[in-house]
């Protein structure tokens, strides 16, 4: 019994020690952007805050426009995300349920397009992009993106999965494909849809380099460069730019706190694949 | 359907049969038609995407590997493979590689063991077990960007948490990402932290895959807990450990954000990693052929990295 307790504390001590390791950087970005402009900079640093300056989440907005960045940011992830289901949807549905000429081999180029890295395609993509005048506009933001070919296999997994008898009872009531598909398929994919939302959601909400490199005005930026262009600006003060940060990462803590089961949920989805 | 009308055409008399037979062959050949153009409609925007911004690209990418360019990104000259030669002879390639092989080295089997050792920990606890498991995921809805923003003010030679701490417990600051030899280790640090999420998440997920039944009939043969996690959790668990450590080399490959954040290459090019040195060519330097060679090397190299893991490392996978 003895034995079972000190074992049971061993276990807690550890996992205690990694969750500070996994929760500290986020705190002490809370507890920076409530201190003092003096204090963030103090030395020695001060581990908990000793001063409460909430007004730092206002003088933010004053250096760079983070109303726009969030909002940028979320038009773009919305966008892309409604992009995303509509046409991920449409493929998975014509690959699941319905027979054409060049099936295999439409397939085929959709799964091995998912083993090309997105690095490959960037150059060309800059001066596509460039060529149709869309730097620092939200097509050019937008439109790369729309089509997934992880998604459409995703989605189709899930679609192969619904019962045959289904369809086949839709069909004697004289339900065609487009029917079929509204007011069945999508319906009763919920769980999978939900899960590529949140999935395409996060990933345009966190992507860092496309951005970086089609957007130039300020106003037009995304929060994760807007946020490492605060930080470059040397005469802001820290405790600005972790109150930046505290704005930014807010939305996602909130989406892991309602979204972590479709989120573990997808990603079991997709080690499925592996 | 086809079902359908074979049973509707077995009751008819023979004559009538022939007629109705050519009539059917008629209207099954429209529907067909009919159900290969609304595919190809259903198909259409991913095709059309997928054309201009993945396959489009791809041929482009080649296409420009080729070639010279002047800053605007104007085709200049054919050099053949001059691009490749370059980068083979100047360094950059094998650099680029090591580093990032390096990079790999340091991330993937550290983030795979500390996500494999917290998820067995956390999978049997009574108490806290949200708790741990949502510290243990909230790495992974930090962006890059404000993830490495917040590391490169730890990581600040003087103000910095980790410096502070050290000199608390009377060791001395560590020059985390001003020295060479520091530098990627303070990078991986970083990224170590930042994978723990999804490495986390997925890799519970696939323990609670594992039925309790398995547990029970060994404890009843009396295996300890060591035991059982040699014996059944990892053996039952390869499969997502594969499809992790897949997704890591690759991510490992391709990553950008915290380089371009913490460090930009340096110090002395010790973080200059592949995709960092792809940006500089082509978006720093203007040199669109050789940041295309670069990229298409990339490619090849993920290529080989995984089909060699499907080769070899995959037989030690096993498949229910």
């Amino acid at each position: 019994m003895k034995k079972h307790i000190a074992r049971q504390a061993a276990v807690y001590l550890i996992l205690i020690a990694a969750a500070v390791f996994a929760l500290y950087p986020v705190v002490y970005s809370f507890f920076l952007s409530v201190m003092k402009p003096e204090e963030a900079s103090a030395f020695p640093p001060s581990i908990v805050p000793h001063s409460f300056n909430p007004a730092n989440f206002i003088d933010v907005f004053g250096i760079v426009p983070i109303a726009a960045f969030i909002g940028n940011t979320f038009l773009v992830s919305g966008i892309v995300m409604i992009g995303q289901l509509i046409t991920a949807s449409l493929a998975a549905y014509a690959f699941a349920k319905m027979d054409f000429k060049g099936k295999g081999f439409i397939f085929s180029l959709f799964v091995a397009s998912m083993m090309v890295p997105w690095e490959v395609t960037m150059i060309p993509n800059y001066l596509t992009v460039r060529s149709l005048n869309w730097l620092d506009t939200y097509q050019g933001l937008t439109v790369p993106f729309l089509a997934t070919a992880f998604g459409t296999f995703l989605l189709r997994q899930f679609f192969l999965q619904l019962p045959k008898e289904l369809y086949e009872a839709a069909r004697m009531d004289g339900c065609g494909h487009i029917r079929y598909f509204l007011l069945h398929v999508l319906p009763l994919s919920r769980p999978a849809i939900g899960t590529l939302a949140v999935y395409s959601f996060l990933n345009t909400y966190n992507s860092y380099l496309w951005p970086l490199l089609i957007t130039n005005s300020e106003m037009m930026r995304t929060v994760q460069i807007g946020i490492s262009m605060l930080e470059f600006q040397e005469s802001t003060s820290w405790n600005l730019v972790f109150a930046g940060i505290t704005l930014v990462i807010l939305p996602s803590l909130l989406l892991l706190i309602f979204g972590l089961k479709q989120l573990v949920r997808g990603m079991s989805a997709g080690a499925l694949k592996g | 359907m086809s079902e359908l009308d074979n049973r509707w055409s077995l009751p008819a008399g023979t004559s009538r049969a022939s007629a109705g037979r050519r009539l059917r062959t008629v209207s099954l050949k429209r529907l067909k038609v009919r159900e290969n153009m609304l595919a190809y409609a259903f198909l259409a925007p991913s095709l059309l995407l997928f054309g201009v911004f993945m396959f489009y690209p791809l041929l482009r990418s080649v296409y420009l590997s080729l070639y010279s360019t002047d800053p605007a990104g104007r085709v200049a000259s054919f050099v053949g493979l001059q691009n490749f030669t370059a980068l083979f002879s100047s360094g950059l390639f094998l650099d680029g590689i090591r580093v990032t092989a390096l990079f790999a080295l340091l991330t993937v089997p550290a983030g795979m063991l500390l996500a494999l050792v917290l998820a067995a920990l956390t999978h049997n606890l009574l108490r806290g077990k949200r708790l741990f498991q949502f510290a243990f995921s909230l790495p992974m809805v930090l962006s890059v960007g404000s993830a490495a923003v917040i590391w490169k003010f730890l990581f600040h030679p003087s103000l910095g948490m980790l410096n502070s701490g050290l000199e608390l417990a009377g060791l001395v600051p560590v020059p985390w990402l001003t020295n060479p030899k520091w530098a990627l280790l303070s990078v991986s640090l970083m990224t170590v932290w930042m994978n723990l999420g999804f490495n986390y998440i997925v890799i519970s997920s696939g323990m609670q895959g594992i039925p309790d039944d398995m547990y029970e009939s060994a404890k009843i043969d009396g295996a300890g807990p060591v035991a059982m996690f040699r014996q059944i959790t990892i053996p039952l668990l390869s499969p997502t450990l594969f499809f992790v450590l897949v997704v890591s080399i690759i991510s490992a490959f391709q990553s950008f954000g915290q380089i371009n954040i913490l460090t930009q290459g340096g110090p002395m090019d010790s973080t200059n990693v592949f995709v960092y040195s792809i940006y500089r060519e082509a978006f720093v330097n203007f040199r669109f052929g050789t940041g295309s060679a670069q990229a298409l090397l990339l490619f090849v190299v993920i290529m080989l990295l995984t089909l060699v893991q499907f080769k070899w490392v995959e037989r030690k996978v096993h498949y229910q």
